[in-house]
């Protein structure tokens, strides 16, 4: 944290960790019903808060961080190293995850300071969900390991266009699962209103 | 005096994600960190872990890199954890969506819905450990600085979650 002095840390962490949470809230993220109605293509809120946060964020990164501006140094950002099988089925898990107990980790503690007692029967699950990886870490580590990418590889590296193209092509993408989710969402009739929610 | 009793409407996903986006960025910039969820777990499991067993934890080559920071509280993603926590709270009383309850869909009992809650928490925990990251840390943080980490998570995230739904619709 090179921008804020250390007696600001936790009041700022503090703060934007309460705006995702209240924005995750507001959009109904806190709902496992909500969030496994995405999976069966009823309720498209999901896809559509995710994909619209990176596209914001990542051109905001791009303009900020552009040689004019200079405003701000993403170098020093922990850009993720992939590892394919690792990052490939911990996707999977966490979304088969979704389905059986109804969240993701960020989602859960939503869920829970919701008034949403399953979601702390989660949280519990997550943490039996680690130590039950570090007992098991000597069998999993070649998977851990396996299939290493070039180190904080981004996509504009890896398919060779500037990182604008990319973020225009995220866009044009985002625009696209808008409209199909339109279309998924009118027909199936299956958005998830909080009165729906409120009913049982 | 007339008082709402109805829960606010759920916003606008667009409205929600542009504020999301916006809150990631100001999180990047001030801070230079990402909004996470599951180094919060991990840290909490170090330190039961460390707890039950101290001699035990410094042997494992998974959980040993992390006892440098070994109080939860010791690391950055504890405080923002507690701000979701916090936000949530506020967002959901202010809007009357605030409720205690156990959510579940129609055919199944609490029995088994608390059940599955576990084990949902179980492969997730395993799933993000895994992965080096959860959907917030490494899915939506990564994706913002165009890692391809992240987008290959989020293919296996959504492909594994569609293929799997066909399974457990009847759960929800």
């Amino acid at each position: 944290m090179n921008y804020i002095p250390q007696y600001m840390e936790i009041p700022v962490l503090i703060i934007f960790g309460a705006l995702f949470g209240y924005f995750l809230e507001a959009s109904g993220l806190g709902s496992p019903k909500k969030l496994n109605a995405q999976f069966v293509l009823k309720d498209w809120s999901v896809f559509k808060v995710m994909f619209t946060a990176i596209v914001v964020a990542a051109a905001g990164l791009l303009i900020l961080g552009s040689e004019m501006l200079w405003l701000i140094d993403s170098s020093t950002f922990n850009i993720p190293t992939t590892f394919f099988w690792a990052m490939l089925i911990g996707g999977a898990l966490l979304g088969i995850g979704l389905n059986v107990g109804g969240y993701c980790p960020g989602t859960s503690v939503v869920g829970f300071f919701s008034g949403r007692i399953d979601a702390l029967f989660f949280i519990i699950g997550i943490i039996i969900g680690v130590l039950l990886f570090a007992i098991l870490f000597e069998y999993i580590e070649p998977l851990y390991l396996a299939a290493q990418g070039p180190e904080s590889q981004t996509l504009s590296e890896l398919i060779d266009l500037p990182a604008w193209t990319i973020v225009i092509i995220l866009f044009i993408l985002a625009v696209a699962g808008f409209i199909l989710g339109n279309r998924f969402e009118k027909k199936s009739n299956g958005v998830i209103s909080s009165d729906d929610l409120e009913k049982e | 005096m007339y008082r709402d009793k109805n829960p606010g409407k759920f916003w606008s996903p667009l409205v929600a994600g542009i504020g999301l986006g916006i809150t990631l960025l100001g999180m990047f910039i001030v801070t230079g960190h990402g909004l996470g969820a599951y180094g919060f777990c991990k840290r909490v499991a170090v330190w039961l872990s460390n707890d039950i067993s101290s001699q035990w934890t410094q042997a494992n080559t998974y959980l040993s890199t992390s006892l440098n920071t070994l109080h939860p509280l010791d690391i950055w993603v504890s405080w923002e954890v507690a701000g979701i926590a916090f936000g949530a709270l506020l967002g959901s009383m202010l809007a009357r969506r605030f409720k205690f309850k156990i959510e579940r869909g129609s055919s199944i009992n609490i029995t088994s819905r608390l059940s599955l809650a576990i084990l949902g928490g179980i492969l997730s925990g395993l799933g993000a450990s895994l992965a080096r990251g959860c959907t917030s840390g490494l899915g939506l943080s990564g994706a913002a600085n165009l890692s391809v980490a992240a987008f290959l998570f989020l293919m296996g995230f959504f492909i594994a979650g569609l293929l799997m739904a066909k399974i457990t619709r009847k759960v929800w």
